[in-house]
């Protein structure tokens, strides 16, 4: 066949086994474009992670350098010691996983009476998790300073989890996938004889493993990467989290010291980088759960 | 991220919507269970995100500054002398001009740039699908002040990636992010490139919902590639053009991190955003003030949201 005479009814057909030549020097073309912006993706990253190993000296030297000429661990210790990396990271991470905690927990049970359970306001309920799912931060992070800071939680660490321990996320989420549970199940259970406590716990609950890692996954990264509301809450440097320490170093004292920014990114963005490149089916299946087949 | 998932549902779960009918009568023991379960969330929202929603509201209609932070409800009504000033205010209306170039530049470049890709990926002869998408996807689950810092660094003059390629082949490369007509265009690139891995992955989750007989009815009509593509994916994506229009608007109307970070507004205000200038104002404690400018975003973000969805939505 050549490229010719190649018939115009299966060139696109991907069930044909063997491709026709035209297919395949398509296919070739396609893998080309495709690695070039593959590599227009990643090259940023890699510049990062490399930049961070050289000196303040080698990083203004003209041609620029890729591979470290004397790669230097500096930056990361400066970090890690000189400034309060440490801390930040503790903070980081003791707000994210309390998030994350909340919203399971909390999701699980709002999810479940929206899902499972027959009671008055159940509707009104429902439309107020609908209703608010998109309300933007930025139209609610002045009220709740004002709240957050005659509640005497400004600048603390309950002051940072508190506004989104109870996403409407997680109960939406969480109502989506426990629809799906046969209520045949939960009558069952009444039926031996089972309190409505325990049917939640010992019967709905370990079928929603699969929910559970979505919302908790979905629910950390969002949290790990908070930077409006921690940057309002979080007024000494005590309090700082990850984001908000790199940010102000970065259009502030430290502005100029560009291998300990590049550092600073990488210590920031690699936890949720490992979590992504380790669990990625479950962000599929949120973007599966939250409506898109 | 957590805000952008769950528009698309909205209108499909509302239709089927169990609402106890047809069950028997609710006694006060199920509404006491029920009641139970949602209680500790209803509690912590209605607190800090219902009574926010309402209160922003009421703030902005009120003249309260940071020493008011105190007695919140001592402060004077002003009825809509903020929203007034806010008209008069030219650094706003450079912030809505600037978010409106914003928006309307980096949504259809993100959303095509995504379509392509997951065009090309949603090929059968691809190979190494899996790392195509994780590396599409990275810079998505990145913090985007993390990716800010670092594109801040490519971007800059003297010791830059780009101006760093551009002086091997000797040019000399402009300053990215301190000339003022270049600024928003460089955030705009970055934006693109940050976001189109969320695009692509919706676009494939759409693209492989596509009934493979539809490609080969139109094979046997004799359809070409365009038209393919134009009568048979693009009808059937239209959901999933719906989706992906909404989470992109509603996302990048707020967008701040990204001048935050990059060029703190500057130059010459060139990249200040609407969000960004709430925060200023914040910041500066016209708290009245800053309120009235969040909720004209929240208002322009829900008139836009629904012109996109009178627009897009399935045709029967």
């Amino acid at each position: 066949m050549t490229k010719l005479a190649a018939p115009r009814l299966n060139t696109e057909s991907s069930v044909q086994p063997p491709p026709a030549p035209s297919a395949r020097s398509r296919g070739i073309w396609l893998h080309v474009v495709l690695v070039v912006g593959l590599l227009v993706m990643v090259v940023p990253f890699v510049w990062m992670v490399l930049g961070s190993f050289k000196t303040t000296a080698e990083l203004r030297q003209l041609p620029p350098t890729w591979i470290p000429e004397n790669p230097t661990p500096e930056n990361y210790r400066e970090l890690f010691t000189r400034l309060d990396f440490p801390r930040y990271f503790f903070n980081s991470t003791v707000v994210a996983v309390a998030i994350t905690l909340g919203n399971i927990v909390i999701g699980s049970m709002t999810g479940y009476a929206l899902a499972k359970l027959d009671f008055w306001g159940k509707r009104a309920l429902f439309l107020l998790v609908l209703g608010t799912l998109l309300v933007p931060g930025v139209v609610l992070f002045l009220p709740q300073f004002v709240l957050v800071s005659n509640l005497g939680l400004v600048n603390t660490h309950l002051g940072l989890i508190i506004t989104t321990f109870a996403a409407p996320l997680g109960v939406f989420l969480m109502r989506q996938f426990m629809l799906s549970i046969p209520d045949d199940l939960i009558q069952a259970a009444r039926v031996d004889g089972a309190g409505e406590y325990r049917i939640f716990w010992n019967v709905v609950m370990p079928l929603c493993g699969p929910a559970l890692a979505t919302l908790g996954i979905l629910t950390f990264l969002g949290a790990w990467n908070a930077f409006l509301w921690p940057l309002v809450v979080a007024t000494t440097e005590e309090l700082y989290t990850l984001p908000v320490a790199l940010a102000l170093f970065a259009i502030g004292q430290q502005e100029t010291n560009f291998g300990l920014l590049m550092a600073g990114s990488l210590v920031v963005m690699l936890p949720v980088l490992i979590i992504f490149v380790l669990l990625q089916r479950y962000f599929t299946a949120g973007i599966a759960m939250t409506g898109i087949k | 991220m957590t805000q952008r998932a769950a528009v698309a549902t909205e209108g499909a779960t509302a239709a089927r919507l169990p609402d106890g009918a047809g069950r028997q009568r609710r006694g006060a023991k199920q509404n006491l269970i029920g009641w139970s379960f949602a209680l500790p969330f209803l509690v912590l929202f209605a607190v800090f995100v219902a009574g926010p929603i309402l209160a922003s509201l009421g703030m902005s209609f009120t003249d309260m500054r940071i020493a008011d932070i105190r007695n919140p409800f001592a402060v004077d009504i002003v009825g809509f002398e903020n929203y007034a000033a806010l008209f008069q205010d030219e650094r706003f209306l450079r912030a809505a001009a600037n978010t409106a170039y914003f928006v309307v530049v980096a949504m259809p470049l993100t959303m095509a740039a995504g379509l392509a890709i997951a065009l090309g990926l949603n090929q059968a002869i691809v190979k190494f699908r899996t790392v195509f998408r994780v590396g599409f996807y990275l810079p998505v689950v990145a913090s985007v002040v993390a990716i800010s810092v670092v594109w801040r660094l490519i971007l800059n003059e003297e010791t830059g990636l780009i101006n760093g390629i551009l002086g091997v082949f000797g040019i000399d490369g402009p300053g990215w992010l301190t000339t003022p007509e270049l600024a928003m265009p460089s955030i705009i690139a970055m934006t693109v490139w940050r976001n189109l891995g969320y695009q692509m992955v919706i676009f494939l989750a759409g693209l492989q919902a596509i009934p493979l007989m539809l490609y080969e009815a139109a094979d046997i009509d004799g359809a070409n590639r365009w038209a393919k593509f134009r009568y048979v994916t693009l009808p059937l994506l239209r959901p999933t053009l719906l989706f992906s229009a909404v989470i992109t608007l509603i996302g990048y109307l707020q967008f701040f991190e990204e001048p935050f970070v990059m060029t703190e507004g500057g130059p010459l205000d060139a990249t200040l955003s609407v969000s960004m200038y709430v925060i200023n104002q914040f910041g500066f404690g016209n708290y009245g003030y800053a309120a009235s400018i969040s909720y004209v975003l929240f208002l322009a973000i829900a008139v836009l949201t629904f012109i996109v969805f009178r627009f897009l939505r399935p045709q029967d």
